[in-house]
């Protein structure tokens, strides 16, 4: 009977390695066909390292959704006689993980450029890779400075779609000295985050330079649950309006929190928030009173932008929000430099990138400066009955 | 008043500790086993109430007997499976197992349902603001506590005054004698498992409810906090779990409240380790000879 059953459990085991010899295989055998660095073939592969799960899944998803409407379109016509194929791997929200993903992409799929992440600290964890294999990086998303550029090096063959976080935050506290004219702030930031931090660095030198001034700083770790000390402390202080640079997970809970504690100053906060899943997080009522730096807006008339809405909701059934923009865009962004090289050399591709100029996309024109980081335009929204309304455009 | 609002929030906070320590000093004191599950049996509890919410669209009650049935289910089958083969196992066999059961259950739930949080339905209680010099307290903290307290009491109702109660004592005291007696000890350790695992299954419902967003791995921290808050009030001893959760809320607001917010997680460990150097057996725990 015993024997029976180590057989048993010796043959599945035998029979899933064979599974997975065969799997590798078969991988290896499509990076073959795609030809050393992916040139070869009818395909050029691009890799996409994202956050599929975890903490800050739902930037993943949308930024992916935005990739593959993007390839839909650009494959309809290909690039110069070639279809653009996407590797995704799933980094699950840690820095660790996205290391790993980046080097699987260049070593095992031989991407010719990569796509990702979404946050400031997972690409990071990438730029190293991509620039010792010189194969180029582009986040969507990611708007630390020093993604593109540290102490005062650009890394070459890192790029990214959007803005940078010094100006998310100048904007803010323009905007909060300007527009809703308060004189005295708050700023409660997420310790465990580099964009995070370097949002609320760049609010606070804008804001004491125009005149106003910092009351409470606090700080918090993501995946902390219960804020309400830390809000009582900040209360405690009176101050006229809050910068809260997080991610939406926990600010819908400090927003929630806050409001509960009759803390019912403006708050304030980037990109980080445009998530579907503050709304239902921090509640509708919670939200009001509620402003953020964004990328891009749907409710922005112009036409280049109402069209992508369009093909958006034709293909998902829902409204594009900043991340999806910024994929669809970042799809375009390196197709257009693929057929400006006219080869799926990386090194070709990376040259092509950096000469990027006046490129009309969803999220704005984009031309890119001496450090790799696009020039545009950020969109302010205020949350109102759990809607994000355009309310203004800020050039930089 | 600063002072007061913080001991507001300490309390609703330190209810919740409470609650999922209940069921691990309560497991703890039958079987001597720190069932690390435990925190994962309190994320299945918070999913199961938010499926019966929104998916069957019942009401707060029925929701939290469905999760209290659901996690009684799913406790004694984590203690057939995986703890009663090992039971006359090394102590650290059992351990690593528990540790084992724990990643098992989350990433099983990751792989059902995916790693993306889940806002719990705001409609499910009704949310008023009381406000009292200036202090605010919230319906639902004042009816988490009061659930807490509840619950702790029907144990010690349960545990004290009932055959199985009894019986439980019995198997908690010397488990061989106990089945000479005629008890059967398998039956009463997966009751205890049961009653511990549909306590964490209610605490699951009530933290969705005050705190609005779950997910798979929120088990975790409460999880360790409320061990801290068992071993903090005596493992093993009911009333102590309720105190040891209480004090641990306040503790922690208290340290966020003077400013060291990012050393609120360190500060509950700091107590575990001198509760564990200077008080092993816990505030409510007397010192016990072993017999030799």
């Amino acid at each position: 009977m015993k024997k029976k059953r180590a057989a048993g459990v010796f043959f599945s085991l035998m029979l899933t390695a064979g599974l997975l010899a065969g799997c590798g295989g078969n991988q290896q055998g499509g990076g073959s066909s795609g030809g050393n660095g992916g040139g070869g073939g009818d395909v050029i592969k691009i890799g996409a390292n994202l956050e599929l799960s975890g903490g800050v899944a739902s930037y993943g998803q949308s930024i992916a959704e935005g990739l593959d409407l993007a390839l839909e379109e650009i494959n309809k016509e290909g690039i110069n006689g070639k279809k653009l194929e996407l590797v995704k791997v799933d980094n699950k929200s840690e820095a660790a993980e996205a290391t790993n993903g980046t080097i699987k992409l260049i070593s095992q799929d031989k991407v010719v450029a990569i796509i990702g992440s979404a946050t400031s600290t997972n690409t990071l964890a990438q730029v190293q890779v991509a620039n010792d294999n010189k194969v180029p990086l582009i986040t969507p998303t990611g708007t630390n400075p020093t993604i593109t550029n540290k102490d005062g090096k650009v890394n070459e063959f890192v790029f990214r779609t959007c803005f940078i976080d010094p100006f998310q935050g100048t904007v803010a506290a323009k905007f909060a000295l300007n527009d809703l004219k308060v004189k005295n702030a708050a700023v409660l930031i997420d310790s465990s985050s580099d964009y995070s931090k370097g949002l609320a660095a760049s609010f606070k030198d804008a804001f004491t330079q125009g005149g106003g001034k910092i009351v409470a700083e606090e700080a918090y770790v993501a995946k902390d649950t219960d804020f309400r000390a830390t809000l009582t402390r900040i209360k405690s202080k009176n101050p006229e309006f809050i910068f809260l640079p997080g991610y939406y997970e926990e600010v819908g809970l400090i927003v929630k929190q806050a409001r509960e504690l009759g803390l019912n100053v403006p708050i304030m906060g980037g990109d980080g928030w445009d998530s579907p899943k503050l709304v239902e997080i921090a509640g509708k009522d919670a939200l009001n009173n509620t402003y953020i730096t964004n990328h891009y807006s749907s409710g922005d008339p112009d036409p280049k932008i109402q069209e992508f809405v369009k093909a958006f909701k034709a293909k998902y059934n829902k409204a594009p929000d900043a991340f999806n923009a910024l994929g669809y865009d970042t799809a375009y962004f390196l197709a257009d430099a693929i057929k400006r090289a006219g080869s799926a050399d990386p090194v070709k591709i990376k040259d092509a990138l950096a000469q990027t100029k006046d490129l009309q996309l969803v999220s704005g024109t984009l031309t890119l400066n001496e450090h790799h980081d696009p020039v545009k335009s950020a969109a302010i929204l205020e949350y109102k009955d759990g809607q994000q309304q355009f309310k203004t455009k800020v050039n930089p | 008043m600063e002072l007061i609002q913080q001991l507001v929030n300490g309390i609703s906070l330190g209810s919740i500790y409470a609650l999922i320590a209940l069921g691990y000093t309560m497991v703890y004191g039958i079987v001597r086993l720190i069932n690390f599950a435990h925190g994962d049996v309190f994320m299945v509890g918070s999913f199961v109430g938010f499926y019966a919410v929104t998916m069957l669209g019942v009401g707060f009650v029925p929701a939290l007997l469905l999760a209290m049935a659901a996690c009684a289910v799913l406790g004694m089958i984590i203690e057939r499976i995986a703890y009663k083969p090992l039971r006359n196992a090394a102590r650290i066999a059992v351990l690593i197992t528990a540790i084992g059961v724990s990643l098992l259950i989350e990433y099983v739930t990751i792989y059902l349902r995916g790693a993306q949080p889940e806002a719990y339905p705001s409609t499910l209680l009704p949310d008023r603001n009381l406000e009292l010099f200036g202090v605010v307290i919230s319906s639902q903290s004042l009816f988490i506590l009061g659930t807490s307290l509840v619950l702790m009491v029907l144990l010690q109702f349960i545990v004290h005054r009932t055959k199985i109660g009894k019986a439980m004592r019995a198997v908690s005291h010397d488990a061989e004698a106990a089945r000479l007696m005629g008890i059967n000890v398998d039956n009463t350790i997966s009751a205890t498992f049961a009653i511990g695992s549909a306590l964490a299954g209610a605490a699951g419902v009530i933290f969705g409810i005050y705190y609005t967003k779950i997910e798979p791995l929120m088990g975790i921290l409460p999880g360790l906090k409320a061990f801290v808050a068992a071993v903090l009030g005596g493992i093993g001893i009911i009333p102590g779990a309720m105190v040891g959760g209480l004090l641990l809320g306040v503790i922690e607001s208290l340290v966020s409240g003077l400013g060291y917010s990012l050393w609120r997680d360190g500060a509950a460990f700091v107590i575990l380790i001198l509760i564990l150097i200077f008080r092993p057996a816990g505030l409510f725990g007397k010192n016990v000879r072993e017999k030799v």
